[in-house]
């Protein structure tokens, strides 16, 4: 059996603490094992906690703190973003939007808060009723966990993970067990086929996802958030955005994907209101249905800020020596105009039907971000370094690429019949 | 055997990941099971964490609870209309299936009893190198570039495969 140990032998990592298997035959194990229970677990028990957490306590109460201004903080998102969303939709729909509670309506938000805690948690009778009251807590939990590895300033990162954007990209493929959950749980066929379709769209679109982050981590060859911002501090033509021209495409394909991620119109298909009432979520009420809705504003937050930190810079600015657009508040602000984007894009356009979601994505994005790893990999190998030409070259292939888009879309565009005026 | 706060949470996983599968194989509802073995394999993505496979445990979080695990429940809720499943299980099962558990168990303990020098990971608070480039280099340039080429094969025939029964058929 030591050959099977040979397997690993590349790994120095590979291996257990020795307090959890001594190196001993498997008679002096089993021995160990009553020992362990007879001497140490039993009588120790109480003893091991008292004594031992002190010295950790530190550690624990650093990471309850983190957590507790994630979880204290990040709800406010959503205070302030719902009613930015409702301020642009109306001003979209030349309206002027929530205009009573507070001063032009400010405190429309806290309001509906306080209604919505107010209200009746209504569980449905026949469902599930476990899985219904924990659906809630898994989604806002990801969401939440998210964020962990987000940098948000040069030292307002609470995890330097090594594996960083990886984790971000695993803890958020698990929201779609929670809307499954959810869906199936209400026991209502409005939320089955919304959670069916929730979960269909996003493990689609977790591929042209992973593939475009593929793109920026062959450039940066690290998974660390921190790596990857710190790799982008010489001014804006240093961002990974304009580094190569296909990094350029996937950050477009990396935002799209992103809200489709997070079941924003027009990929809003598992909360299609004239199909299936409200999707997933149409069973719940009160303080239930607001931890979707905070976790739905927090993920539009934490898939922008991602961005930021991928393609636009993160928390570097656009002049290598100054901090214009730069530190935390340049973050926020760059974040916040993704966000705005997306308001953008939900109030402007209509919603896909399920063919042309997936059509999209699997004939579309998948090959284009198959395309874009391959010139990615052929620049790395052109340009090893990134300098000065790198940059120009791709800055111009980027401006050309434009124009003819524009050019192309907008002949197409021309070859349309007028609108009828009726 | 000293008690910190790592030990304690070890066995937090260990725990979980144990009384997770066992309601997966006990509980008559097929979603529940599913939902358990969700708990498991986040139970196993721990353990993974406490082995500083960080890599792996990601990989372990996205592939089987993003990926399979909601295959399965996609399979489940579409296929059967009775949940509660009374399966019956002959005698000819219960020995195959036993013998199975007996040979694994045997399997397991004599690697962790044959296994020479565990290292004890001495964790003095600096960062631990990224696996990732390890990995890369043993699957892409080490032992490992065949099989990696030829699970690589595998799933390109799968995939294929699944688009020649999921097409649409053109008759005219």
């Amino acid at each position: 059996m030591s050959d099977f140990r040979a397997m690993f032998v590349g790994f120095p990592d590979f291996n257990v603490s020795e307090n959890f298997f001594p190196n001993i035959n498997l008679q002096d194990k089993l021995n160990w094992a009553e020992e362990f229970i007879q001497n140490v677990l039993i009588p120790r028990l109480p003893e091991a906690v008292a004594a031992h957490f002190p010295e950790e306590l530190g550690t624990v109460l650093v990471m309850f703190a983190c957590a507790g201004i994630f979880v204290g903080v990040v709800p406010l998102l959503p205070l302030v973003l719902v009613l930015a969303e409702r301020k642009v939709a109306a001003r979209f729909q030349n309206r002027t939007g929530p205009m009573r509670v507070g001063p032009w309506g400010t405190l429309q938000t806290l309001a509906d808060g306080v209604k919505l805690i107010f209200k009746e948690d209504f569980i449905p009778p026949q469902g599930d009723k476990f899985l219904f009251l924990l659906a809630p807590y898994i989604i806002f939990a990801c969401s939440f966990a998210v964020f962990a590895a987000i940098p948000f300033g040069q030292n307002i990162l609470v995890s330097d993970f090594n594996i960083g954007i990886f984790y971000i990209m695993a803890i958020s493929s698990v929201i779609v067990m929670g809307v499954i959950m959810a869906g199936w749980s209400s026991n209502s066929k409005w939320s089955l086929l919304g959670s069916l379709r929730s979960a269909a769209q996003i493990v689609s679109y977790e591929i042209p996802l992973g593939l475009s982050i593929l793109t920026i981590v062959m450039l940066v060859e690290s998974l660390s958030m921190h790596e990857i911002v710190a790799s982008q501090s010489n001014g804006i033509f240093s961002w990974l955005i304009f580094r190569t021209p296909f990094t350029f495409i996937a950050f477009f394909i990396f935002f799209i994907s992103s809200i489709a991620e997070v079941n924003r119109t027009p990929f809003d298909l598992p909360e299609a209101e004239s199909e299936i009432v409200a999707g997933f979520h149409t069973e719940y009420s009160g303080m239930r249905f607001a931890l979707f809705f905070i976790a739905e504003y927090a993920n539009m937050f934490a898939v922008s800020a991602i961005a930021v930190t991928l393609f636009l810079g993160g928390w570097e600015g656009v002049l290598p020596g100054y901090d214009i657009l730069g530190g935390f508040p340049g973050f926020v602000i760059k974040t916040l105009a993704l966000v705005f984007l997306m308001m953008w894009l939900r109030w402007t356009l209509p919603r896909l039907r399920v063919d042309q979601l997936m059509n999209l994505c699997w004939k579309y994005f998948i090959p284009i971000a198959f395309f874009n790893i391959l010139g990615t990999g052929i620049w790395g190998l052109i340009f090893p370094e990134d300098t000065l030409i790198s940059t120009s070259i791709s800055c111009a292939i980027i401006y050309i690429g434009l124009i003819g888009a524009y050019k192309i879309a907008g002949r197409s565009l021309g070859q349309r019949p007028a609108p009828q005026p009726s | 055997m000293e008690f910190t706060l790592k030990t304690f949470i070890f066995y937090g996983f260990a725990f979980l990941t144990i009384a997770s599968a066992l309601v997966v194989v006990t509980v008559r509802n097929i979603v529940h099971a599913a939902f358990s073995l969700m708990v498991t394999l986040f139970g196993v993505a721990g353990l993974y964490v406490f082995l500083q496979a960080d890599f792996l445990a990601a990989t372990q979080v996205i592939v089987y609870v993003g990926g399979i695990l909601v295959l399965i429940l996609f399979g489940v809720m579409m296929t059967s209309g009775r949940l509660e499943m009374r399966i019956h299980i002959e005698r000819g099962q219960l020995l195959l299936g036993g013998l199975v558990a007996v040979a694994l168990l045997m399997l397991l303990l004599t690697v962790i009893a044959n296994t020479p020098a565990w290292k004890n990971l001495t964790d003095d608070g600096t960062k631990l190198p990224p696996t990732t480039e390890r990995i890369g280099e043993l699957i892409l340039n080490g032992p490992f570039l065949l099989p990696f080429e030829v699970v690589s094969v595998l799933l390109l025939v799968a995939l294929i495969g699944a688009a020649m029964i999921s097409r649409k058929e053109i008759r005219d």
